[in-house]
């Protein structure tokens, strides 16, 4: 704690008099934003050693943790929009830029289980970064820059910069010349991110402790959610593409292990499996595109996020590095934010307990990529050319993806199915803005969304949990009386998702369509490009948006009460103590009633922080509050992103393409089918389906909708069906039989050499020298033996026959 | 490269210490098992001491410098020298294998397997680790060779008395199957032998010094590759590298689990110290020409051992193709021919030791239970024996390279450096095997979390769901795998534990042509 | 006196002892071969010793008249013990040493 504050103290100590003290000691919540990952990490070990102990079973720890965590994040939220202002205030007409890196002493980390040593060592390569336009303010211009130049571990910019992200990083190891650190960046978006995860981990938290209470592994369930809520915060915070690695893994398996939370049930834990595998596919694009800017931008090698985005928005990097990064960075943000054609694990995902699909799956985890692209938003921006163009990949993923999925919401009759499609959807509306060029729109609808979306889910849990079922078809319907609170929320964030004026996704939906920039009608355009196309798709997934959510509702809450005489429990099998009540759902008790209000609440409202410029109704000091502090522009290292002006008849024409959908949809259900329902007296599900039974195009389009368009065949049954069965026996066949088969030819033919050679060479050639020898031995004694007759004679004989020879031959050489 | 030296006594008395241990068991009768079990505990135990020492002792600052260096006299008629030497690179690996061996003595405490004889069954471990550490500090190629082919006759006797069912094929394949890379790698030595002459004395030497200073001098380049090549297939066999891999799943599965830890754990790491230690900073132009191959032979690994593993039906099995995949990502770290790779591969050896380790410990502990390793057959293991589902869970997500675990700074860092390889050496061809590794890692996930799926999550099957066998982990187990368990998170958040200390001794094994590109043509 | 009449004769009878010695199987009228032999040399040796007026010859031939006295004592021995356990005197049975 000393070190803390001997390190913060060059703040207090350096600038200008001018700077108030509550910017002062606001910024030191800034430079230590490590501490907000850092609390549910500490909390989620707590509960793994403790928490079966605890008389709450670990979900003290849990909620004290994130609580605490959320009010850290408001405080440096307030010091943010302080800071922010702060420069803001001594700013005259352009925008100055410069990031300085506030470099402390002290170790911080967003990843906290480890007695993670404090190298104290400062960053001091990427302080240098360059410098734009600086503020100005006449005769001390030039000292701004020098001293910007320098900046080392002083004061960031009190001296008049117009926007500064904060950023306090220390070394974590180096290997090969190469270094590694871990630091926290702290600027807009992150606030906002770090606002959004806790806010509604907190709210996730409480719901849980009813929602899931009795289950087998409650404590684990929350040890799980606080490790899930560190990793979140920790990859929001992240300075450096390492980190980000970092943290998008963690919550990858945090995602894994929440929806396998009830693995007793193959399904679910097949879900688990295909949102892992599914996100590590992606995962591929997400190293080969962070190693390339690694190498490729960023001056050198770096992993430094604001050194790597400056280099790029300076233009130092060579196009083609931006393509390669980009197209790879796309591969990770279908898979993690569920876009076409990688989403087909999040409808999967909805096997895990309602909480962690709210939390996850709907306002944090699959915003991971979008927050990704908007982090790096220059690579984009360069990469895929957005400005000025009319189409490009990622807008155009996100278009396919915001109609497709939202074809699909229309055929699910799980209700949890249908928030699934719908999420699939808006991301594909966020991604699709981060593709024309409207950013601000696009992380504006991502903080909308979290919190509608959120509503629903929490929602649809409520009415789950009373009736033990996500079937809408079967087990719901005439919900409102039983929950009419439930009931009310659920409205409520319906009509925000549907964008209808003044709920917040009005005003995020209608900037995103606006800055597609292809309306040139009756004013209002200047997006960076004229993307009319993903303009048109927009609409249509506006009007399907409101058809689809109408449709959800009359399901749930609309008609007769279809659930209770059969005793079906849902597949999720969560255990719930009264599982006796089949026949009388009841609300919800109130810790799960007033998250609910809250998000409800936050849906109303929320729109208003960023009314659009020229909004008469609204002084102007009212107008663009998010833009203002969340965008960061004029900064170095962010592109000149040209906005849009808004315009009225779009939205008005956005309006009534959303309200024509909800309006077809209400007749068709609310009158038609309710009708029939009435007249005939038959159940909802005994109903004829209409168009689909009468028409064969229907009936083929209703079947490829219910098919997912055949991508699960696709992945699960082919691809993987095939690399797991056919491809990976073939693989192990070659093993086997091929290399193996020559390993053990190799040793048959040396055991067959070796005979060969035993029997013909060695038995044969050898063995018959020694043996021939011996027997011609033999023989020749054999022959040798006659001489022994045995008669005196015969002796006599050869006795004479030599004397005689002996002397013929004494004779002879006598002679000579 | 000046070396400093000490204690001259450590290095010897840290590589005889088991021997001596061995020796002193085989004095008493072999019914006293409590006793065998006691001191080939205590003789681990001593050894670990003195690793602990060495580790005290070492001078950090100067870990590119050879330590604790000794150079006496041995076979003067041939040239080899006892010469020893600890530096950054050895010293982890010493690490590695001077912890792994007393938990594999403790688990052994309730785990002999048939049929028996705990007293020849500790004194061949011990063996095995004099020939281990042996290995790992010896600077002279004939007592490295030594050391090298000691390893191979204990693990045999493991292999084909304690073994499986199919022990004699697997072990008898184990050993023809190295001792012929052996050849070959002997072949490789003695040309270095001949073709390079110590410029101090004018005489042929096998000390690894004065080859790694000169460095492929003088040798004609048409000769480095062959002799490069011999040394490829000898080094490679241990690796185990595809194509000579073959040996490893048999092995691996036959093997009792204290035979398939060490020999996961430690063994697999000698082949790729060879090539770090030997290979590439003796002959460094003809490593340049072998590289993409070495680098094409890593990532088929990768991609191959994965299909492999999903194939399998036998949880040994798909385990030992696993490690084929992990050493893929280690030897393509090592093509790269960079400082950066080859500490990426040496934190994958010991992060795969660590883990394939504790994995295999795990395979051996269900079979135990369940008499089974057949995947069909098991399932349900977290509702029987949670702690020991959460285990394999924590195993599981280290063996894919989670972040935040030991495997993640072992393929992380290995496909970084493949985008960016050593001056000589195609990029494109490398950054092509960089995004083939990177698909590695996600049919590593497949594998792991199918092979989790399977046993560990879902029902109990009826054929084991009332069996009173299937207990939790027991107090041996966890005093034996504490510390593995440890060890994968704590150099998983603090790898520069393990880089700090590799860096400056691979970066002076790189201090030759390498860095500036050797010449290609000619020769 | 001519010389070669001697050698002549002498030649003469040692032919036939040498005839009588190898061919003939009776066991008696081997051993009177040998005394031919024997005899024939006797005259040879007389004959010279005449010839060179050495009275050597002469002492020589007492030698062998002796040394053949002595053999024909012991090889009637033998021949009658022959007879005597084998009833028969044919040389040609007699192969026990055959090897």
């Amino acid at each position: 704690m000393n070190a803390l504050l001997a390190a913060a103290l060059p703040v207090f100590t350096e600038g200008p008099s001018e700077v108030s003290s509550v910017t002062r000691e606001a910024n030191w919540f800034l430079e230590n934003a490590f501490i907000i990952p850092l609390l549910p990490a500490i909390s989620f070990l707590l509960i793994l050693f403790f928490g079966k102990r605890m008389p709450k079973k670990g979900a003290e720890f849990g909620i004290a943790a994130v609580g605490i965590a959320f009010v850290l994040a408001l405080i440096t939220g307030a010091a943010w929009l302080d800071h922010r202002d702060n420069f803001d205030g001594q700013l005259s007409e352009s925008p100055a830029t410069g990031i300085e890196p506030a470099h402390d002493d002290h170790a911080d980390d967003g990843h906290a289980d480890d007695g993670h040593e404090d190298e104290g060592h400062e960053d001091e390569g990427e302080d240098e970064h360059a410098i734009g336009v600086v503020a100005d303010d006449g005769s001390t211009s030039s000292d701004e820059v020098a001293l910007a130049v320098e900046a080392e571990g002083d004061g960031h910019g009190e001296e008049g910069h117009a926007y500064v992200a904060v950023q306090n990083s220390t070394q974590w190891l180096q290997s090969g010349g190469i270094e590694f650190s871990a630091g926290t960046l702290v600027d807009g978006l992150s606030v906002m991110m770090l606002f959004v995860v806790t806010l509604i981990s907190l709210l996730v938290h409480i719901y849980s402790t009813d929602y899931v209470s009795g289950d087998r592994r409650y404590t684990h369930f929350f040890a799980f959610l606080s490790l899930f809520t560190a990793s979140m915060l920790f990859f929001v915070l992240s300075d450096n593409i390492l980190q980000m690695i970092v943290g998008w893994e963690l919550v990858g398996v945090c995602s894994f292990a929440l929806i396998g939370h009830w693995w007793e049930e193959k399904p679910n834990s097949d879900a688990a499996l295909k949102a892992f595998l599914t996100n590590r596919v992606g995962d591929v694009g997400l190293l080969v595109g962070m190693i390339t800017l690694f190498f490729a931008a960023g001056g050198g090698q770096t992993f430094d996020t604001l050194s790597i985005t400056n280099t790029i928005n300076q233009g130092g990097v060579s196009h083609t590095a931006l393509v390669v990064a980009a197209a790879a960075l796309m591969a990770a943000v279908m898979s993690k934010s569920g876009q076409f054609i990688l989403h087909t694990w999040l409808p999967d995902a909805m096997a895990g307990p309602t909480p962690v699909s709210a939390l996850i799956h709907a306002a944090t985890m699959v915003v991971a990529g979008i927050y990704m692209v908007a982090r790096l938003y220059p690579v984009f921006w360069e990469g895929m050319q957005i400005p000025g163009s009319s189409i490009n990949l990622l807008a155009t993923v996100g278009a396919v993806t915001l109609v497709g999925a939202g074809l699909l919401a229309f055929v699910q009759t799980d209700i949890k199915k249908v928030l699934a499609y719908s999420t699939v959807s808006q991301l594909g509306y966020m991604a699709m803005a981060l593709g024309v060029g409207a950013w601000t729109a696009a992380v504006f609808h991502l903080f909308t969304h979290a919190f509608f979306k959120a509503n629903l889910f929490l929602g649809s849990g409520s009415v789950a949990h009373a009736v033990h079922s996500f079937d809408m078809k079967k087990d719901m319907g005439g919900m409102r009386t039983f929950m009419p609170q439930t009931y009310k929320t659920f409205i409520i964030g319906s009509v925000a998702l549907a964008g209808v004026f003044p709920l917040a996704g009005f005003w995020s939906k209608d900037e995103i369509l606006v800055g597609t920039g292809g309306w040139g009608i009756f004013g209002g355009t200047g997006g960076p490009g004229s993307y009319t196309f993903h303009l048109t798709m927009g609409m249509i997934g506006a009007a399907l948006t409101a058809a689809y959510m109408t449709r959800c509702v009359y399901l749930t809450f609309h008609g007769e009460y279809r659930g209770g005489d059969h005793g079906h429990d849902d597949d999720h099998a969560h255990a719930h103590d009264d599982a006796a009540h089949h026949g009388d759902p009841h609300e919800s008790g109130p810790r799960i009633l007033y998250p609910l209000y809250i998000l409800s609440g936050f849906s109303i409202l929320i729109g208003l922080v960023n009314l659009p410029p020229g909004f008469q109704l609204v002084p102007e000091s009212w107008q663009e509050r998010f833009l203002h502090f969340i965008e960061p522009a004029g900064a170095s290292y962010f592109p000149a992103v040209g906005h849009a002006t808004p315009s009225w008849s779009l939205a008005i024409i956005s309006s009534l393409i959303a309200f024509g959908g909800a309006g077809l949809a209400y007749w068709y259900y609310f009158v038609k089918v309710d009708g029939l329902a009435r007249s005939t007296g038959q159940k909802l599900t005994e109903l004829p389906n209409g168009l689909v039974t009468t028409n064969a195009w229907a009936r083929a389009g209703h079947k490829v909708l219910v098919e997912k368009y055949y991508l699960d065949h696709l992945y699960t049954g082919i691809i993987a069906g095939a690399t797991k069965g056919p491809i990976a026996r073939a693989a192990n066949w070659t093993n086997t039989h091929l290399i193996d088969g020559v390993v053990n030819t190799a040793g048959e033919t040396a055991v067959r050499t070796g005979r060969q050679v035993y029997d013909k060479i060695d038995q044969g050639l050898i063995e018959g020298f020694i043996n021939g020898s011996g027997r011609v031995s033999d023989a020749t004694g054999q022959e040798l033996r006659r001489i022994n007759s045995g008669k005196v004679q015969n002796y006599a004989a050869i006795l004479f026959a030599g004397a005689a020879i002996l002397a013929g031959a004494f004779i002879v050489i006598l002679a000579l | 490269m000046e070396t400093i030296a000490d204690l001259d006594w450590l290095l010897t008395a840290l590589v005889f210490a088991p021997l001596a241990g061995a020796l002193v068991m085989a004095l008493f009768p072999q019914d006293e098992e409590e006793l065998h079990k006691r001191l080939a505990l205590l003789t681990s135990l001593v050894t670990l001491g003195l690793g602990v020492f060495l580790f005290v002792e070492f001078d950090y600052d100067n870990a590119g410098r050879l330590q604790q260096f000794v150079d006496w006299d041995w076979i003067e008629v041939i040239g080899a020298g006892y010469t020893m030497g600890v530096d950054g690179m050895s010293l982890p690996l010493i690490g590695l294998t001077v912890l792994v061996m007393p938990l594999v003595f403790i688990y052994s405490w309730d785990h002999i397997p048939k049929p028996g004889n705990a007293k020849a069954f500790l004194m061949l471990m011990l063996i095995l680790e004099t020939g281990m550490i042996g290995t790992f500090v010896a600077q002279d190629l004939i007592l490295f060779f030594v050391f090298f082919e000691v390893v191979l006759l204990p693990m045999f006797f493991m292999i084909a008395v304690w073994g499986g069912e199919d022990r004699r094929y697997a072990s008898l394949k184990f050993f023809l199957y190295t001792l012929f890379g052996s050849a070959l790698m002997l072949l490789s030595f003695l040309a270095l032998f001949f073709l390079t002459t110590d410029p101090a004395t004018g005489e042929h030497t096998f000390n690894m010094l004065v080859l790694s200073e000169s460095a492929g001098d003088g040798i004609v380049r048409s000769t480095q590759l062959i002799i490069f090549g011999g040394m490829f297939i000898g080094f490679g066999v241990k690796v185990p590298m595809f194509p000579f891999h073959t040996w490893l799943p048999d092995a691996h599965t036959q093997a009792p689990t204290q035979g398939s830890v060490i020999l996961a754990a430690v063994l697999l790491k000698l082949g790729t110290y060879g090539f770090i230690r030997i290979a590439i900073p003796m002959l460094p132009e003809a490593a340049e020409a072998w590289a993409p191959w070495i680098g094409l032979f890593a990532v088929i690994g990768i991609i191959y051992g994965a299909l492999g593993c999903l194939a399998q039906t036998d949880m040994k099995r798909l385990i030992a193709f696993s490690s084929v995949a992990h050493m893929g990502f280690v030897m393509l770290g090592i093509a790269t021919l960079t400082d950066f790779g080859i500490n990426a591969a040496i934190f994958g050896m010991v992060a795969h030791g660590l883990i394939t380790g504790m994995l295999f410990f795990i395979a051996g502990s269900v079979k135990e239970r369940y008499h089974t390793l057949e995947i069909d057959r098991l399932g349900g293991m977290l509702v029987q024996a949670p702690k020991l589902g959460w285990i394999l869970g924590f195993c599981a997500m280290a063996s894919l390279g989670l972040p935040g675990l030991a495997g993640f700074w072992g393929e992380f860092p290995a496909i970084l450096s493949a985008y960016n390889p050593a001056a000589g050496i195609p990029e494109e061809t490398f950054r092509g095997y960089m995004v083939v590794a990177a698909i590695g890692t996600v049919l590593a996930a497949g594998y792991l979390l199918w092979l989790l799926q399977r046993t560990a999550m879902g029902e109990p099957s009826e054929e084991f769901a009332n069996d009173p066998e299937i207990t939790d982990v027991s107090t041996i187990e966890w005093i034996a795998w504490t510390p593995f368990l440890f060890l994968i998170v704590l150099f998983g958040v603090a790898p520069g534990l393990i880089f700090e200390v590799t860096d400056p001794a691979v970066v002076e094994s790189l201090n030759n042509c390498i860095q500036v590109g050797c010449e290609v043509a000619g020769g | 006196m001519l010389l070669n009449q001697f050698l002549l004769l002498a030649a003469a009878l040692f032919c036939i002892g040498v005839y009588g010695v190898l061919v003939r199987k009776n066991g008696m009228l081997v051993l009177m071969s040998v005394e031919l032999i024997l005899n024939a040399v006797n005259i040879n040796l007389v004959a010279f010793g005449a010839l060179t007026d050495d009275v050597g010859g002469e002492v020589f031939a007492l030698f062998t008249i002796a040394v053949a006295a002595a053999e024909v004592g012991i090889g009637l021995a033998i021949v009658l013990l022959m007879y005597r356990n084998r009833r028969s005197i044919d040389l040609s049975e007699a192969d026990l040493m055959k090897g």
